[in-house]
């Protein structure tokens, strides 16, 4: 297993986040799921842990640590629930992230140690109702007025951005034409309880149920001009280099719900008998197993490779696209696989196959849809 | 305050443990190594200590190469430096020859307290502790469900069968933890790559001061003659509920003396 190649600090974070997951999300999270409740003491943990400061430098509150630590850490939590890890991967990759790379020294410091300590969240407003993929079609504006971004629209599918502990969250907006005409656009960071900038209540989804989700609206929404994150006009552009690393995250959190029902039906065909042996030792399901276990190991060495050559300073963009895809769908087909393996029970929501199966899909649509996955690998090939 | 902490490597309590046939010890390879779980609280309470009243933590083990995954493991939480006592000699030394050989590397050192988790996880015998603090003419508050430090004196709660007893000693003293006591942290990613700086001396036999006369194997106070596999468990019972499903659970419980 690749896993067995890591260098031992990463080994050691590792195993110290399954022992977490396993000691402190697994037993509660559930219960969330079903509730449908945002799991604030186990966030508290993982801040306690360091998890949301694994790619920061200390001097921000951060561990020191590198972009492809965070991503063990993803995939180590979602091989037990996918809904606190993708808490994490939005709260570092597109809350966080985007304030580091961009922002000014005042708002680093102003936001990055609450931050990076998992105190507080900040949620990151780039999808509209009218515009997904096609980040270019942005509706939301933003007219600088007196001093003040006067800001007006709405955002869809906002993570962590209705939370109690959710500070601000950045947007993106049309702050003017560019001279080619094309639409200029910039990202600005709203505090959370801004007049007119309101929260609506948390969406009914399919999957990720323990995961904080709204859409947002804007209606004449005023904050200082001093909030702009980084160049004004350079909103789309930063924003590319944001989703570039946030795939090979995602991907890391598909690998780790892959291995999460190799994981539950190892254990599973085991116990469970019929006609007086266990389901394992039939070829039809062992060979199912097994087919999940190749799957998941070639899904874990692409995203593997995407992080070594991030960390090297090499493209990745291509390796990143790669990884978002095939360890995506095989997170379908394990999730699919596995609820068979466990027949009637894997359609009950109290087995966590059943979660893994709600949640498996989402990672094909989220982060860049497969299509435009699809569509960059192709472009690269020169197609 | 300087705290040193005993801490032990043992296989993971949840794994199926073999002795060896050789000489009827622990097959280490057999299974997963970890920290004993009990000495995680310990290093806790230590860290709890030193970060309310300042002052540092060392952590000592006694054990082969792999032991220092253990002290990495401590240190990995916070501690700030480890003691390695390892020697082919001490291989096979019961609990006697143990606490005699940590008293040795301890009663060159300067601490106020010594802290042990209250047993190990493997052996289970929790006299090392107390025979430690005697061969140190330490004042020894064993079984601690709290600690507190004021000054020169350590007030702990000795956690008992009936609730638990408050008992005081003047520093230098030695406590043992139970887990009541705390909630052990994970340790940090900053504090995994820390923990490579951190300082770990390897300390012989003959480094220590020890007299290989009285650890090892052969020098054991109990030997084990001989041992056999736990047989595997026995089917249960099963009883067809033909409408007297209750009055043979009522005959079942009470032939096991439950009722």
């Amino acid at each position: 297993m690749s896993r067995a190649r890591l260098s031992e600090d990463y080994e050691l974070l590792r195993s110290t986040v399954e022992q977490f997951a396993h000691d402190v999300v697994a037993p509660v999270i559930a219960g969330h799921y079903e509730a449908q409740t945002f799991p604030y003491e186990v966030i508290a943990g993982m801040g306690e842990l360091g998890l949301f400061g694994l790619p920061f430098p200390e001097e921000y509150g951060g561990q020191g640590g590198d972009y492809f630590a965070l991503c063990l850490a993803i995939e180590e939590l979602a091989r037990v629930d996918s809904s606190v890890a993708i808490t994490l991967e939005a709260g570092v990759s597109l809350g966080a992230m985007p304030l580091y790379r961009f922002g000014s020294e005042e708002q680093k410091r102003q936001w990055l140690p609450e931050l990076t300590s998992g105190r507080m969240l900040g949620g990151f407003g780039l999808t509209e109702p009218e515009a997904g993929s096609d980040a270019g079609g942005t509706r939301t504006t933003a007219i600088l007025e007196g001093g003040q971004w006067v800001i007006n629209g709405s955002k869809s599918f906002i993570t962590n951005s209705g939370t109690d502990i959710t500070g601000f969250v950045t947007v993106t907006a049309v702050t003017g034409t560019r001279p080619d005409g094309r639409k200029e656009i910039s990202t600005i960071l709203v505090p959370s309880g801004t007049p007119g900038f309101t929260v609506a209540p948390k969406y009914s989804k399919v999957g990720w149920n323990a995961s904080d989700t709204h859409e947002l609206g804007f209606v004449d929404c005023r904050v200082p001009a001093a909030n702009l994150v980084g160049e004004r006009g350079r909103g789309y552009a930063q924003f590319l280099r944001i989703l570039d690393e946030g795939r090979i995250a995602i991907s890391a959190l598909a690998v780790g719900l892959a291995q999460g029902c190799v994981d539950e039906c190892v254990r599973y065909a085991g116990e469970r008998q019929s006609f007086g042996r266990p389901i394992g030792s039939y070829q039809s399901i062992a060979f199912m197993i097994a087919d999940m276990e190749m799957r998941t190991h070639v899904a874990r060495t692409a995203y593997h490779d995407a992080g070594a050559r991030m960390l090297a300073g090499e493209p990745f963009k291509h390796e990143a696209a790669i990884a978002k895809l095939y360890s995506s769908g095989i997170a379908v087909d394990n999730a699919r696989d596995a609820t068979q393996v466990f027949g009637g029970n894997g359609y009950m929501n109290e087995y966590a196959v059943a979660r893994f199966w709600r949640d498996c899909k989402v990672l094909e649509i989220g982060e860049g849809t497969n299509e435009v996955q699809r569509m960059l690998i192709a472009r690269e090939l020169g197609l | 305050m300087k705290i040193v902490v005993c801490i032990k490597q043992v296989p993971d309590s949840w794994a199926d443990k073999k002795l060896s046939p050789e000489d009827s010890t622990l097959d280490r390879a057999s299974v997963d190594r970890v920290l004993n779980e009990l000495d995680e609280y310990a290093v806790e309470a230590a860290l709890q200590l030193t970060e309310a009243h300042g002052g540092d933590v060392t952590v000592l083990t006694m054990g082969p190469e792999d032991a220092a995954e253990a002290l990495r493991r401590a240190l990995s939480m916070g501690a700030d430096a480890g003691i390695h006592l390892i020697d082919d000699g001490l291989s096979g030394t019961d609990a006697v020859g143990t606490s005699y050989a940590l008293a040795q590397v301890l009663q060159s050192r300067e601490f106020d307290l010594v802290i042990f988790g209250s047993e190990s996880t493997d052996a289970r015998m929790s006299v090392v502790p107390a025979m430690v603090a005697e061969r140190l003419s330490l004042p020894q508050l064993t079984f601690a469900g709290k600690v507190e430090v004021d000054g020169g004196t350590v007030r702990i709660q000795r956690v008992t069968d009936y609730g638990y007893d408050e008992v005081e000693a003047s520093t230098p003293a030695l406590v043992s933890v139970v887990e009541k006591i705390n909630e052990p942290r994970y340790p940090s990613f900053k504090g995994i790559m820390a923990a490579k700086k951190k300082p770990v001396e390897k300390l012989t036999l003959a480094d220590a001061g020890i007299d290989a006369s009285q650890v090892g194997l052969a020098q054991a106070w109990s030997a084990v003659d001989s041992f056999a596999a736990r047989p595997p468990r026995e089917k249960g019972t099963i009883v067809e509920d033909g409408g007297d499903g209750g009055a043979k659970i009522a005959e079942f419980l009470s032939t096991q003396k439950f009722i």
